[in-house]
């Protein structure tokens, strides 16, 4: 991948990328109210808690949304043209925004099974999650 | 307690948006369309004691007090507003609000950004240089360490053409929508813009075949179908009751006002049909006392045109998932059966920055005023202005009335 941004982390979310470079997607959970959350941050936004766990997700999902960019959305991703920007819906509930790789953009749908993988920022040791089809339509998928 | 009559705007100054500005800084700016709006109210400078502004690119903070030493003035009410697109509907309220409390009684709401030919846009600004500084500069070290840098921009969701077309897709798979009838918007919009001579695209005819041929810079979006950034500044005057009937204007009277804000990053949205657009719509009709029925001008803020067609449905003028089919049987110029952003939207008057959102008031105002010129709605009684901000974030509704 290109010098695309690097996430800015903090020692809140650092966990969330360590689960990254081990190739999982980790998310906290409430333990007072058992809500999943995305992004991370310190208190519960459902029940003010700060009993949050980290916890790894399935890494499987479906296409929210997505568009395929045929200008770049800032310099830094002008090589990486036709640029699938998409919202995944996690199997465990929280949406993400997200890349889709290794697809034909014109074969994709919203509600199609993605599944989640990981790849490297140049120059970096961020592994950012991204995703892709994974075959069929979830049985859970959006309508 | 409802704002109803509480408060009137009673002067308006517009700038023409164009490309790009001179040496202004944002603060010259700002001062001038304040003393037009002043000048146009009929009142004096002295008599302002309360003042909204925005952000400001080159102020790191301080922001009501440097413009109000610039403007010359002290008021007693300052404050900042900060809902993107948003933020100049949102001034308008929040100057009622503060007259109808007594803490002001003549409020002057600036809106205004300088656009310079070589400066990068703001927000996602790269340079060249170093491979680094091919990253963008509010993600770098010691910037910006908002969640949207750490977890949206990696991916590319940076600037808005990226998410209004992920809104865009997930419209279209909820409901039927053909671009045709996204393009209905930009032509009529632009028949619009052709009456208003400080339109930027003003006397450019467009035709839905044009916006069709426009390239695709976003799947589904056309060049056509996106705003053009500008430069430029507005700046209302507001004032309670008691001063309005001897101001040099007619007034337009803030009937109802509505807020909504939903989230930042546009995952964390509300689902189609239960956004903030509604919830602020709602807000400004209920608290004026009328329909979306009722409404003889609609000012919509339109960056792109999916966000005309779900601020359509979404605010009531038609039912959810009928947007495109409303657009296609109705005529939406100045003189049709559904007049809608007579001054041409943002899409043919152009993006002026925070005065871009500015436009869908001050156009309300003038029609209200009955200061329409030729495109001036006929028997107009009541508008509707909307301001959106960030991707569908922050809503804001205003509904004037030409009587309070």
């Amino acid at each position: 991948m290109s010098a695309r941004p690097i996430p800015p982390s903090s020692p809140l979310t650092e966990p969330y990328w360590e689960a990254a470079r081990r190739g999982e997607l980790s998310l906290q959970r409430c333990e007072g109210c058992d809500v999943r959350i995305f992004p991370p941050r310190a208190h519960c936004p459902e029940c003010g808690g700060d009993a949050l766990r980290w916890a790894p997700v399935s890494g499987r999902g479906t296409l929210y949304s997505y568009t395929v960019a045929h200008r770049p959305p800032h310099p830094a991703f002008a090589d990486q043209l036709p640029l699938v920007v998409a919202i995944v819906e996690l199997e465990e509930g929280p949406r993400m925004v997200t890349n889709l790789v290794d697809c034909d953009p014109s074969e994709l749908e919203v509600g199609g099974a993605v599944v989640a993988r990981f790849e490297t920022i140049d120059d970096s040791d961020v592994a950012l999650p991204v995703f892709s089809p994974s075959g069929g339509r979830s049985p859970s998928a959006p309508s | 307690m409802s704002l109803r009559g509480a408060a009137a705007v009673v002067g308006v100054a517009e700038r023409s948006p164009s490309r790009y500005t001179g040496d202004e800084t944002n603060l010259d700016l700002l001062s001038g369309v304040a003393g037009e709006a002043l000048a146009d109210a009929g009142v004096d400078r002295a008599e302002v004691d309360g003042l909204l502004v925005h952000p400001i690119g080159g102020l790191p903070g301080f922001i009501p007090a440097t413009v109000a030493e610039f403007v010359g003035l002290k008021p007693r009410f300052a404050e900042i507003v900060d809902l993107g697109g948003a933020t100049g509907a949102g001034m308008v309220w929040r100057a009622a609000a503060a007259i109808a409390a007594g803490m002001c009684h003549t409020c002057l709401c600036l809106t205004g950004t300088r656009r310079r030919r070589r400066e990068p846009r703001s927000g996602s600004a790269g340079g060249a240089g170093a491979k680094n500084d091919r990253r963008p500069r509010s993600t770098g070290p010691g910037r910006d360490r908002s969640p949207h840098a750490e977890f949206d921009a990696p991916y590319g969701l940076i600037g808005a053409n990226v998410g209004y077309a992920l809104l865009a897709t997930r419209y279209a798979h909820e409901y039927d929508l053909r671009p045709e009838q996204r393009a209905k918007v930009a032509v009529d919009q632009r028949r619009n813009a052709n009456a208003n001579p400080s339109a930027i695209f003003h006397d450019q005819p467009l035709t839905v075949d044009d916006v069709l041929a426009s390239d695709v810079i976003c799947e589904p979006l056309h060049m056509l179908e996106i705003v053009m950034p500008a430069a430029g500044a507005a700046a209302l005057v507001v004032t309670a009751a008691d001063r309005v009937p001897d101001a040099a204007q007619r007034p337009a009277w803030l009937l109802g006002a509505g807020e909504s804000v939903t989230h930042s990053s546009l995952a964390q949205a509300p689902a189609i049909g239960e956004t903030g657009i509604g919830r602020a719509a709602r807000g400004a009709f209920a608290s004026a006392g009328v329909g979306a029925g009722d409404i003889g001008l609609a000012s919509l803020y339109d960056c792109y045109t999916i966000m005309v067609l779900l601020t359509l449905e979404e605010a009531g003028f038609c039912k959810p998932g009928e947007a495109g089919a409303f657009v296609e049987s109705h005529d939406l110029t100045y003189s049709g059966d559904f007049p809608l952003n007579t001054h041409g939207g943002q899409l043919s008057f152009g993006q002026p920055g925070m005065a871009g959102g500015m436009s869908h008031v001050t156009e309300a105002v003038r029609q209200i005023q009955g200061r329409g010129g030729t495109r001036q709605v006929e028997d107009l009684e009541l508008a509707y202005a909307h301001g959106n901000g960030g991707i569908i974030a922050e809503q804001v509704g205003l509904v004037f009335g030409a009587a309070p």
